[in-house]
């Protein structure tokens, strides 16, 4: 026992609510009864990203993963491996695929959840400085597909590798340049659609603020396959920093070469600038989004003609998400087939995803196609905050719907969180959990389309607002059963008859929740909704200090016997609620 | 510079490899310490300016010439912002989360001058990735 | 060709054929609103927005909007599914949600698209009530009233103001449920540079967009005996109002109308052919000068007021080339107030001149301050053919059985040349007619200048005039005639004399007409009917008009003269674009 150990134990808020372990402060114990301290420090760490093993405990400098640590093991492991240098082989870590345990982490990687391809360097390179973008080949792509590639056989690579596109409609890459492509005519244009709206998603300005070349660089590959020499970035004003490192990147791009004339002495020139959104939520809508950079009015309009035949300035144009770019060069660099063998059989590659709600490690996360929202959830996510009882999870922002419980082991891709009346969207997920209305979700959605739209059509215009209104109403208890079918009917119409993708959409929200959960539309139209506190009176002390706290005077009782609440009078304030010192009062 | 052919590009980038690989796995072939630090609007929100600035300030009061601070994107942590990575030669790059502006110090003078763990921040990289230094 | 299937039913339509079209050819009705489409005119709009006219494609998932989707080789249609038939009663329901019900003394009752449409899918249930929009309604104008809480977002006078007019007034503002067609910024229409053309009041399907109504005021003058009220009745009025009760389009009924008039009580009916005989004579006089003295080339016509107020506003530079010529109304409204008036024994004020116009800016027109003579308008109402309607209606006039009679002397007097001033080209013929007399001295005779007819959009001819080639140019739609300035300005043309008249087919298709709705045809038979009046007159060239030369002889002395300068002709004053 000559060498130093630290042991680093996952602290991560998942390992810690749901198994209740504090095994940092159990191994300190041990550790200290044995004597060991000179010889072993104990270190918290975060999550290791595969919670479902949790909690896990890795060993320095022997570079080894025990899983499923449980405070009953600390001792064994103290005392086999510290003390005897003997790996407790039961415990260790087991690869995946070979189904061997593991005994040095160095070289093998543990199967991990996440697996990032547009967002490889956000976090790893300097985004203002283009040699650590070259440094992790960078260009190369583009390079290497203007001097061995055809602009046939690029978009053949595109299709191969099967992309879709990553804004929300999942549209194949491939297939769209290859239309733009085949269009008639020199002059045709390369869009990049950063008019990130959804409320709650930013994986798109992650991605231009921590990598912003591998956007520039294939959107030049994109310009290259399909015939345009220009590009546009249409980025929303609201970012700020992610313009100001886009206009680095791009006068960096030009002095190396990488944009402007003869690039890479191909005789190809492609240029890139850049166009302002205003905010309008409609305008990442394709058509809008055109008509917003020809300095109309952002409103979509009907398809056909789709922008690959007639786009910008009616000449064929290639709309495509940072996202979707941001995989491009990757791409080019590992082949279509590695492309092809990540994610499910109609969906490819990775998703971002920005998870966001009541859940332990909120952040953003790039998992392959096909990955469960358990996992996503219970494993990347961390679990429930306070262990609390999951809900549902809304997915694919305003566009989007619920999925509830029984759909947490779908693998996620296009086709199935379509067929579970959801949408992949941009990607935002928010979780839910118990405390979590729904009712008040899908108001809070349609208060967003509804005032996001940009009016054009009858059944948006006025239908979200009409279904705004029918839910406003519900939620206020002023509604009734017949509203429900009223609203039903608008959802149905709205989404079979509006002009473009996001009014077509914009009922998703309340189609899905009134599927999964329409006894809390029920509860709110029969207005069986309780809206007031009450005593729970097996668990009341009869301290009083609700009565003493209650501003209408409505809580009655003797001390030392359970107190009771007047509902016709109670406003509802929760004063009671705050003051009780044993959780005897229920909330609403 | 112009870079006129893929392989002026390719011999650029092989003069470059050491900046990823001390990242990536801490392989380097000089003394060169990396403090990587999320400056994503995310991280700037949650004050990584502040924390920039300070993990430079304490660096030149402590005359550590060989440790270079640099700005980098967002890892994702948004609980954890702000987020650093240290890269130190030889030893696996390890990630801490919420190094605010008073955090500066410690880290530096735990991680890198002392070199211990900064127990309560630390984060555990908890995703693969396509590979870039692969050919 | 394609092949495709309506409701079960095979058909083989042309390319390009959109689904309501080949619906119709196998006599499947689908309800539209948004829709407008005259094609001859190069007007349509194409915006989908009311999705009234949706209908399922089999094997898609979202509703298809017929009046724009175009029809692909084996396409399956059905227009009468269930879900079809749901979502253009919902959406039809989702419009009249937001629409005030004030239909009962709405100024389009009867005549209103939407209401039609509530009938034919016989709405009697409201299911989504809810908010209203409220917005004040505009009345600043002289001419156009503006009700955005009636707007259904069809977005046909967006259409009408923006590509076939180029004005680039009206456009949509606001979003979501908010979202209405102003002015940019809503500001009043009276801040804008609105040529008050009426082509959006023309195809509004409901009453957003009227013109103001002046019958009330009209009435009050007839009911007061100390009152003098003379009439005067443009060229296109008598080719239409007879729509209004039921006769044919291109019926001619000017006798009816003279008739109709002197029944509602005006003391003397003159015919605005004079004033356009008047007008031709003055530029006619006007052009041969500038030709003879190396005046500014071209001449362009100013009888058309939208026109006026369009190139005051977008070409304010360009204000030394439309011929000073007044209106032929504005024209005979100051002849009638001067020299009729000397025998008249009544005070000047007491004097009022109505005129019956195809026309909304006629309205703006008649109140603009230079138009006038010791502070009082030489034209003091303006009534559209469709107010006149409506006031022989309201009197109980049974205007198709009615008798004809003839205009008062001597102001009633015309000739063909004025009476093609009702259409695109006609304006320009009857100035050729008069300037060939006066250059070569010879008879004109085969009057009839073919090549200057048609509705194409531009036009150019050149006319034979003795030794000179007269480069004549054509436009109407303000767009075409955006165009024409546009090539003048660029020295790209070189023309002597260009007509330019606002509307589509010239005053036929004025703002003021009686409703088209859309049927292209109505607007042709119009057009027939001016030349038919032209070719069944004796008299077919201006200069022949022997009351317009007594005129002269007897108080105007010499064309172009001193007199005719104070009382026939104006200036114009340089506006801004907003």
């Amino acid at each position: 026992m000559n060498s130093k150990y630290t042991l680093l134990v996952c602290d991560g808020a998942s390992c810690k609510t749901t198994h209740k372990a504090n095994l940092a402060a159990g191994f300190k114990k041990v550790i200290a009864e044995k004597k060991l301290g000179e010889f072993v420090s104990v270190v918290k760490t975060g999550c290791f990203g595969i919670c479902g093993q949790g909690p896990i405990v890795k060993v320095l400098p022997d570079d080894l993963l025990y899983v499923s640590v449980k405070q009953t093991d600390i001792e064994e492991i103290v005392e086999e491996h510290i003390k005897n240098g003997n790996v407790v082989k039961r415990l260790l870590y087991t690869d995946p695929f070979t189904q061997e345990p593991v005994e040095k982490q160095k070289g093998k990687k543990i199967y991990q959840k996440q697996f990032r391809i547009a967002l490889r360097n956000c976090g790893l390179i300097n985004p203002e400085d283009i040699t650590e973008y070259i440094a992790v080949r960078g260009y190369e792509a583009l390079a290497s597909v203007l001097a061995d590639k055809t602009p046939i056989e690029v978009v053949e690579l595109m299709k191969k590798s099967k992309l879709r596109g990553r804004g929300g409609g999942g549209f194949p890459t491939g297939l769209k340049w290859e239309f733009t492509a085949k269009q008639p005519g020199n002059e045709k244009y390369v869009i990049c659609n950063a008019d990130e709206g959804d409320p709650g998603a930013f994986m798109d300005r992650s991605v231009l603020e921590g990598d912003p070349h591998s956007v520039l660089e294939a959107m030049a590959i994109a310009g290259y396959a399909i015939g345009a020499s220009q590009g546009y970035i249409y980025v929303r004003a609201e970012y700020p920093l992610a313009i100001h490192r886009l206009n680095i990147a791009m006068e960096q791009a030009r002095e190396y070469g990488f944009l402007g004339k003869n690039i890479f002495s191909s005789g190809f020139d492609f240029d890139i600038d850049i166009r302002l959104g205003a905010g309008a939520f409609v305008c990442g809508e394709e058509t809008a989004l055109i008509h917003s950079m020809e300095g109309q009015r952002g409103e979509p309009t009907k398809k056909p003609p789709f922008p690959s035949v007639s786009g910008f300035r009616k000449k064929p144009t290639s709309v495509n998400n940072v996202e979707t770019f941001a995989n491009i060069p990757a791409i080019v660099l590992n082949g279509a087939d590695w492309f092809a063998s990540i994610g499910t059989e109609n969906s490819k590659g990775t998703k971002v995803f920005a998870l966001a709600g009541k859940i332990n490690n909120i952040g953003l996360v790039e998992v392959p196609m096909g990955t469960t929202l358990r996992e996503i959830i219970y494993d990347i996510g961390g679990g429930m905050v306070n262990n609390k009882e999951f809900k549902a999870v809304q997915s694919g922002g305003p566009s989007g719907g619920v999925i509830p419980k029984e759909h947490l082991d779908t693998p996620i891709d296009y086709e199935s969180l379509k067929q579970i009346g959801s949408m992949m969207g941009s990607g935002g997920l928010i979780v839910l959990d118990e405390d979590d209305d729904i009712v008040q979700l899908a108001k809070f959605y349609l208060d967003f389309t509804q005032d996001e739209s940009c009016g054009k059509c009858t059944p948006c215009r006025i239908g979200t607002k009409r279904m705004y209104e029918i839910l406003d109403r519900l939620t206020k208890l002023e509604g009734s059963p017949d509203d429900l079918d009223i609203l039903e009917d608008l959802a149905v119409n709205i989404k079979n008859s509006a002009l473009c993708g996001l009014g077509q959409s914009a009922p998703n929200p309340v189609l899905s929740t009134m599927e999964y959960f329409k006894d809390e539309y029920e509860a709110y139209a029969y207005r069986k909704v309780k809206h007031t506190y009450s005593i729970i009176t097996d668990k009341c002390i009869g301290c009083t200090k609700c009565a003493r706290v209650c501003p209408v005077e409505c809580i009655s009782g003797s001390v030392k016997v359970p107190h009771v609440i007047d509902e016709s009078l109670c406003i509802a304030c929760g004063a009671c609620y705050t003051a009780c010192p044993v959780n005897a009062i229920e909330k609403p | 510079m112009k870079i006129n052919s893929r392989s002026e590009l390719v011999e650029l980038r092989k003069s470059l490899s050491n900046k990823i690989t001390l990242r990536e796995s801490g392989a380097t072939t000089d003394d060169t310490i990396e403090i990587l630090i999320g400056m994503a609007t995310c991280g700037i929100a949650s004050g990584a300016k502040d924390t920039y600035n300070e993990l430079i300030t304490v660096i030149e009061d402590l005359n550590l010439t060989n440790v270079k601070v640099i700005s980098v994107g967002c890892l994702g942590y948004c609980y954890m912002e702000p987020t650093v990575q240290v890269c130190i030669p030889g030893e696996e790059p390890l990630l801490y989360g919420k190094i605010t502006k008073d955090k500066a110090f410690e880290l530096i003078e735990k991680v890198i001058v002392e070199r211990v763990y900064l127990s309560d921040n630390l984060l555990i990289r908890s995703f693969d990735k396509a590979g870039a230094s692969n050919e | 060709m394609v092949n495709i299937k309506i409701n079960g039913i095979r058909i083989q339509v042309p390319d390009h054929t959109t689904v309501l079209e080949a619906a119709k050819k196998v006599g499947v009705h689908i309800p539209t609103l948004c829709h407008l489409k005259l094609d001859d005119f190069g007007i349509v709009n194409k915006v989908s927005s009311c999705r009234v006219c949706v209908v399922e494609e089999i094997g898609k998932p979202s509703l298809i909007p017929s009046c724009s989707a175009l029809v692909y080789e084996g396409m399956n249609i059905r227009t009468d599914s269930v879900k079809a038939l749901n979502a253009r009663r919902n959406n039809l329901e989702l419009l009249l949600s937001n629409h005030p019900f004030d239909c009962l003394t709405c100024a389009k009752n009867l005549q209103c698209e939407l209401q039609s449409l509530a009938n034919e899918l016989h709405i009697t249930e409201i299911h989504a009530k809810g908010e209203k929009m409220f917005y004040p309604i505009d009345k600043s104008s002289n001419a156009i009233v503006k009700d955005p809480n009636k707007c259904v977002m069809c977005r046909r006078c967006e259409t009408m103001c923006n590509e076939v007019q180029t004005v680039g007034v009206l456009s949509a503002i606001n979003r979501g449920f908010g979202v209405v067609v102003a002015p940019a910024f809503n500001i009043d229409l009276a801040d804008s540079s609105c040529t008050y053309c009426g082509q959006c009041v023309a195809v509004c399907p409901t009453a957003a967009l009227i013109a103001r109504s002046d019958i009330q005021k009209v009435w009050r003058a007839l009911a007061n005996e100390r009152r003098h009220v003379v009439v005067q009745v443009a060229p296109a009025v008598r080719v239409a109002i007879g729509e209004m009760f039921g006769m044919a389009p291109g019926t001619i009924s000017t006798g009816k109308v003279v008739t109709a008039l002197r029944r509602l009580g005006f003391d003397a009916v003159f015919d605005t052919n004079f004033g356009a005989d008047l007008t031709i004579i003055e530029e006619a006089n006007e052009l041969v000068h500038r030709i003879q003295h190396g005046g500014v080339l071209p001449m362009l016509t100013s009888c058309c007021p939208a026109w006026v107020k369009f190139f005051e506003h977008q070409f304010p530079d360009m204000l030394d080339i439309p011929s000073t010529c007044k209106s032929p109304q504005i024209m005979l409204g100051a002849i009638i107030k001067s020299y009729y008036l000397k025998n008249l024994d009544i005070l000047p004020r007491r004097l009022k001149v109505v005129s019956i116009m195809p026309c909304v800016a006629k309205k703006a027109e008649g109140a603009r301050p230079e138009l006038s003579k010791d502070e009082l308008n030489n034209v003091d109402y303006v009534l559209s053919t469709r107010e006149l309607g409506y006031m022989i209606k309201e009197a109980g006039i049974d205007f198709a059985n009615l008798e004809e009679s003839e205009f008062d002397n001597l102001l009633g007097e015309s000739t063909g040349a004025a009476a093609i001033f009702g259409t695109t080209g006609g304006v320009i013929e009857a100035a050729t007619r008069t300037a060939y007399e006066m250059i070569t001295g010879e008879s004109l005779g085969n009057v009839d200048f073919k090549q200057l007819r048609g509705l194409e959009g531009i036009r150019e001819a050149t006319v034979k005039i003795g030794s000179l080639d007269l480069k004549i140019g054509i436009a109407h739609g303000l767009g075409n005639a955006r165009k024409l300035l546009e090539s003048i300005k660029a020295g790209t043309s070189h023309f002597h004399a260009i007509e330019i008249m606002a509307c589509p087919g010239g005053c036929i298709g004025g703002g003021g007409q009686p409703y088209h709705h859309g049927n292209q045809e109505i607007l042709k038979k119009r057009q027939d009917a001016i030349y038919a009046i032209d070719k069944s007159l004796p008299r077919r060239k201006s200069h022949e008009n022997e009351m317009v030369l007594k005129l002269y002889d007897e108080y105007l002395g010499a064309p172009y003269g001193e007199k005719a300068h104070d009382l026939l002709h104006t200036c114009y004053t340089p506006g801004e674009r907003i």
